[in-house]
């Protein structure tokens, strides 16, 4: 087998600059005016400037993640922003004009209600299905994946998810476990047999279902699409442009569950390290193909189970840095740069994560120790972070100056810093967001 | 014989530990010294936990095995195990939030030091805490939450305690992804943990434990 994404290719400063100009050319933007361009094309300069490391940007960019702030502020619920798209797009500008942070997250993460209803899906609660309606949708923690499955996913993780998880997951997609086994339908004699199982009722009726929610997706995504045009029509670029995830992360979050995966480490330690390798090129896939699709720099990595705590550190090196390391550089290679958001703390981990080819990532951190993280870290990423979010909800406008201050003070003089906050600010009093983001884009110059 | 069942359950080695549990009832050796040795080596897992040695697999490991040993034993056991109980523990996430990982920890860490834990679930409304402190007059009250809808949700627990005139008969103590001492003091709480062992901690403290 090829040896993939263990080294850097030489020509990735390059690839990288390339990409940075696709991004930055705004091609398809329609901007208001030459204001908003400029706007647009300097704020992206800045985040360019503070993750490449070869000079300070001229301001600290402050771009916070928004969860699901802008609902609460607009004065809505969770449920009206998942089912009314028109709503949603509303709220969204209006969290855009009000605070106009340096980068907004499209809100690609306020996933359509009818979709998730229509495929009738079992791995979350979402409101008025499960949680009120004015509630977040929350993750339903379970073992949806069997241990004795580990050898059919590495067999075939496409098969496994079609066949097996599917059916599991979507109540909907139940009759997919009939599909046919695909690399046997290569000669013409093999055809009938392998479509029968295409002619059944309950797999016509399953398939008519997952169109029916493609279609509303595509709905929903064709109003997104004009919402992210508008904002950055505006001034405004979104903060990444596509999204992957370690691969430990996708065994462990909603495969084999929390508890499950923590086992597997001494009960099937040699499956899970394979299933990782398996699952690694699917992951450099998504980033680099909405990445290269949406003409963006930055792909957003959510990184769950390898905190401080989780595991030891050699637990760390073992099952969870090695491919998402090569993740990182399979997506270093295209040009892209990972946005690796380390939620909870990292501060055991941060000599292994340094381990990168320098001015090609950004680490985006929570509760770690940022003055340490810039010490290790520092030297290869641009970090980010990591106003908490109970200062942001329970504080005043002053505590949250102070931390700005303090923060961009200690780790954001000589660039390589972009301000944020250090999780999904929902429950943020208005008042602290605006204070954080006003005083951080005039203090951090 | 019951050197090697601890031995094995510390070191995580599963299949030798459920070796060793079959070896000694094939013995005739007592079931509820079985258990005991079985808890004992689960401490020693707990106070390497402590002690930064081990993390979540191990925990989550040892919780496994002893409940597997527990499944074998318990058919043979002719009494209940008796434990000595420090202290009474009631512990729910807040009402609004379904996550419970953080809270299943600390209640395995509990458990392993030696409390009662009463474990009242997930999206557990204010009034039911009150209701359950009523009914089991617990000495501390953990209340558990990832999201930041805890915040509020915790203060309203709080605050129903209080009104229902039962506040200084409990600790409260709060823990979760999101919280720190800022929120402690929003939710008028009397302790945050900032992880699941300083958490086990601070109940010891208040129950004179060293």
């Amino acid at each position: 087998m090829k040896k993939r994404w263990t080294e850097v290719e030489a020509d990735v400063s390059d690839r990288q600059e390339k990409q940075f100009a696709a991004w930055l050319s705004g091609v398809g933007i329609s901007f208001e005016n030459s204001e908003a361009e400029n706007a647009y094309k300097e704020r992206i300069g800045l985040l360019k400037d503070a993750i490449q490391l070869i000079k300070p940007p001229r301001r600290v960019p402050v771009c916070p993640s928004p969860g699901f702030f802008p609902i609460q502020y607009a004065g809505s619920t969770v449920h009206e922003a998942m089912y009314d798209y028109e709503a949603l797009a509303q709220i969204w500008t209006k969290y855009c004009n009000d605070f106009a942070p340096d980068a907004y997250n499209a809100p690609t993460t306020i996933v359509p209600g009818t979709v998730i209803d229509l495929l009738d899906l079992t791995l979350y609660k979402w409101p008025g299905h499960g949680v009120s309606k004015e509630l977040p949708y929350q993750f339903v923690e379970g073992e949806y994946m069997k241990a004795e499955e580990y050898q059919d996913l590495i067999d075939d993780p496409s098969g496994y998810f079609l066949r097996v998880y599917f059916p599991r997951i979507f109540n909907s997609l139940k009759p997919f476990e009939r599909m046919p086994v695909f690399p046997l339908i290569h000669e013409m004699i093999f055809v009938p047999s392998g479509l029968a199982p295409f002619g059944m009722p309950e797999l016509q009726k399953a398939l008519h279902n997952i169109m029916e929610a493609a279609s509303e997706a595509t709905r929903w995504a064709m109003r997104m699409r004009a919402l992210n045009s508008s904002i950055m029509g505006k001034g405004c670029p979104s903060f990444s442009g596509g999204a992957s995830k370690a691969p430990f992360d996708v065994v462990g979050d909603s495969l084999r569950g929390t508890a499950g995966v923590m086992m597997d480490m001494y009960r099937h330690p040699d499956e899970l390290q394979e299933a990782c390798e398996r699952l690694t090129p699917f992951m450099v896939r998504a980033g680099v193909s909405s990445g290269k699709a949406n003409n963006h720099s930055l792909i957003f990595i959510p990184l769950h189970k390898g905190a401080d705590g989780f595991m030891s550190d050699k637990q760390f090196q073992t099952f969870y840095w090695p491919t998402l390391k090569k993740v990182i550089i399979g997506l270093v290679n295209a040009g892209l740069v990972p946005l690796l958001f380390a939620e909870g703390g990292y501060n055991s981990r941060l000599e292994v994560i340094s381990d990168l080819p320098k001015g090609m990532t950004v680490w985006w951190f929570d509760s770690t120790d940022m003055v340490r993280a810039k010490k290790a870290v520092g030297r290869v990423a641009c970090i980010a972070g990591n106003v908490p979010l109970p200062l942001l909800c329970a504080g005043t406008e002053d505590e949250t100056k102070k931390y700005c201050k303090r923060l961009i003070d200690s780790v954001g003089r000589d660039g390589g810093f972009i301000l944020s906050t250090g999780a999904g600010m929902e429950g943020a009093k208005p008042g602290n967001v605006k204070a954080m983001i006003d005083f951080s884009k005039e203090y951090g110059v | 014989m019951f050197e090697r069942l601890v031995k094995a359950i510390v070191e995580m080695r599963e299949e030798e530990a459920m070796a060793s549990v079959k070896e000694l009832l094939d013995k005739r050796e007592d079931p509820l010294k079985i258990m005991e040795q079985s808890k004992k080596a689960v401490e020693i897992v707990g106070a390497r936990f402590e002690k930064g040695e081990y993390f979540l697999p191990e925990l989550i490991m040892a919780g496994h095995m002893l409940t597997e040993i527990s499944n074998r034993v318990k058919p043979v056991l002719s009494k209940g195990l008796e434990v000595k109980r420090i202290g009474k523990v009631v512990m729910g996430t807040v009402e609004g939030d379904v996550h419970d990982i953080g809270k299943n920890i600390v209640n395995f860490l509990l458990d392993a030091n030696g409390f009662e834990v009463i474990d009242i679930g997930i999206d557990v409304p204010a009034e039911k805490f009150v209701q359950v402190i009523r009914d089991f007059s617990p000495q501390v009250v953990g209340l558990s939450g990832l999201l930041t809808l805890a915040y509020d949700s915790m203060k309203k627990t709080v605050q129903a305690i209080e009104r229902a005139g039962l506040r200084n008969k409990v600790k409260i103590i709060i823990g979760g992804g999101q919280v720190n001492d800022t929120i402690k003091e929003y939710a008028g709480a009397d302790a945050y943990g900032k992880d699941a062992m300083a958490g086990v901690l601070l109940v010891k403290q208040w129950m004179g434990v060293k």
